[in-house]
């Protein structure tokens, strides 16, 4: 059951929290960081939507995520699925 | 007219250690990677070769392969940067058994655990068969054809075999080949135990008298295939030629194999025919030898069936004897140790075998390895690869 309320900054430490696992080096990320650039691609991303759909009950689908392209794009995205 | 294929690099992730050499030179030793009656790869660790994201993204049997991977290339000179051949020519064929279990077990145990939008967006990928293959050609580059073998125990020798074929047919200049296996899971020890294929007791002791079963291991091998003209003129090391290689199926039964050995003793004779060489040119036999009491006695029925009178004077020794059973991964692991004891002209010995059956009656090189006799020029040996399917694999390779 999905417990964190949605704001943009619990939803950017999710993402930064989470990145590094996927061998990410936390000092790239940041909210302007592209995914490209950060080397994260599309099952990264499926997995990021998992951690988001657990802690947050936001769903992200595939046309969802292909308009979003930094750090930043996704936070605002799950912040305008959750309101 | 077919082309000529050669072997330039090897490399091997076994329960003896980290490389190929290394397999080797400690089986020869006699030194055994089994313990408490498991192959474990127990010297690998994938973060010490691979970064985060390489380890996150490949199951174990996929990460073995690609270890393996990088000390073949290295071995054969290869530049990953700048491949020596046209990267459209160049190839990727790679076995397995049974795949990404262990990613396959774990997110089973999520499904049922967590719910079904818990299972890992990553299953698929890392489970799947062909995992291992399509890694490989990311990993190198490679952009001709690609593609996973599956035939249980006989998975990377016919992974080996398709390999030749393609350079001797012109289908491509050079392959990465071979094959891994990382089955050492719950399920599927229990699987095997099940069957009974396993020994109870833990020893892999193939062609003794006393042998009850196979031992589980894990690993990978990868070798490099090259044309051989090509691989001349651009000056690698030859380390092996891969004169041919015969195919058969029992047609008989899933698990057990015919017990006159009569697929096996087909595929001897078709990889002498298609090497064109007869019985006496043979020099050694890497048995598949796996310990079970089918497989070796029908495996010794075979060798008699297909060599005739010169079964008897033929060394024939199990490397598994040293590192269990690698399933998938056994033909392409045991093919690098015998291109190794080719090339040092050793018959590395069957360890443990002390009790003669009767009616199994080869020379199984007991106790410790000695020279291998070469009557004549170049040492041939025949590397014998058996699946559950009845399938029937033999390599036959020369240095």
């Amino acid at each position: 059951m999905p417990t964190t309320t949605v704001t943009p900054e619990a939803v950017e430490k999710t993402i930064t929290d989470a990145l590094p696992q996927f061998g990410v080096d936390p000092s790239q990320i940041s909210r302007e960081a592209s995914f490209e650039e950060l080397d994260v691609d599309s099952l990264d991303i499926a997995e990021i939507s998992q951690i988001i759909e657990e802690e947050y009950g936001v769903q992200l689908k595939g046309d969802d995520v292909k308009t979003i392209r930094t750090v930043g794009d996704a936070v605002d995205l799950v912040v305008s699925r959750a309101g | 007219m077919k082309r000529h294929v050669v072997v330039t690099g090897i490399g091997a992730v076994t329960p003896l250690g980290v490389g190929a050499r290394t397999l080797f030179d400690r089986w020869r030793a006699g030194a055994s990677g089994i313990e408490d009656g498991e192959g474990v790869a127990g010297e690998f660790d994938p973060t010490e070769h691979l970064s985060v994201k390489e380890v996150r993204r490949a199951d174990r049997y996929s990460q073995l392969a690609m270890v393996a991977g990088d000390e073949a290339l290295a071995d054969a000179g290869w530049d990953r940067d700048e491949l020596p051949y046209d990267p459209a020519r160049t190839g990727c064929v790679y076995g397995t058994g049974i795949g990404g279990i262990g990613t396959l077990e774990n997110s089973k145990q999520i499904l049922l655990e967590q719910g079904e939008r818990k299972v890992p967006a990553l299953s698929v990928p890392l489970m799947m068969s062909n995992a291992a293959a399509g890694m490989l050609a990311m990993r190198y580059g490679l952009l001709g054809d690609s593609f996973g073998t599956v035939s249980a125990c006989s998975a990377s020798a016919h992974a080996i075999a398709q390999a030749t074929r393609m350079i001797q047919y012109g289908d491509a200049d050079a392959v990465i080949t071979g094959g891994a296996e990382a089955a050492l899971t719950p399920l599927s020890k229990a699987a095997f135990a099940a069957l009974d294929a396993v020994s109870n007791v833990g020893i892999s002791r193939p062609f003794d008298a006393r042998r009850d079963g196979f031992v589980m291991g894990e690993g990978a091998a990868v070798l490099v295939l090259e044309d051989a003209e090509m691989a001349a003129a651009r000056g690698a090391r030859v380390l092996a030629t891969i004169r041919g290689f015969g195919a058969t199926s029992d047609a008989h039964h899933i698990t057990a194999p015919h017990p006159d050995g009569a697929g096996a003793a087909a595929a001897i004779t078709k990889a002498l025919r298609d090497s064109d060489l007869e019985p006496e040119d043979i020099d050694y036999i890497n048995a598949h030898g796996t310990s079970t009491p089918l497989n070796d006695r029908a495996e010794t029925k075979a060798i008699k069936t297909a060599l005739g009178d010169r079964a008897a004077h033929v060394p024939v020794s199990s490397t598994k004897s040293a590192i269990g059973h690698l399933l998938g991964a056994a033909g392409a692991v045991e093919a690098t140790a015998t291109i190794l004891a080719l090339r040092e002209r050793i018959a590395p010995p069957t360890l443990g075998w002390e009790e003669r059956e009767e009616g199994m009656d080869l020379d199984y090189v007991p106790g410790q390895a000695r020279p291998l006799e070469v009557d004549r020029g170049p040492a041939i040996a025949l590397s014998n690869a058996f699946g559950f399917g009845g399938h029937n694999v033999v390599l036959c390779l020369e240095v």
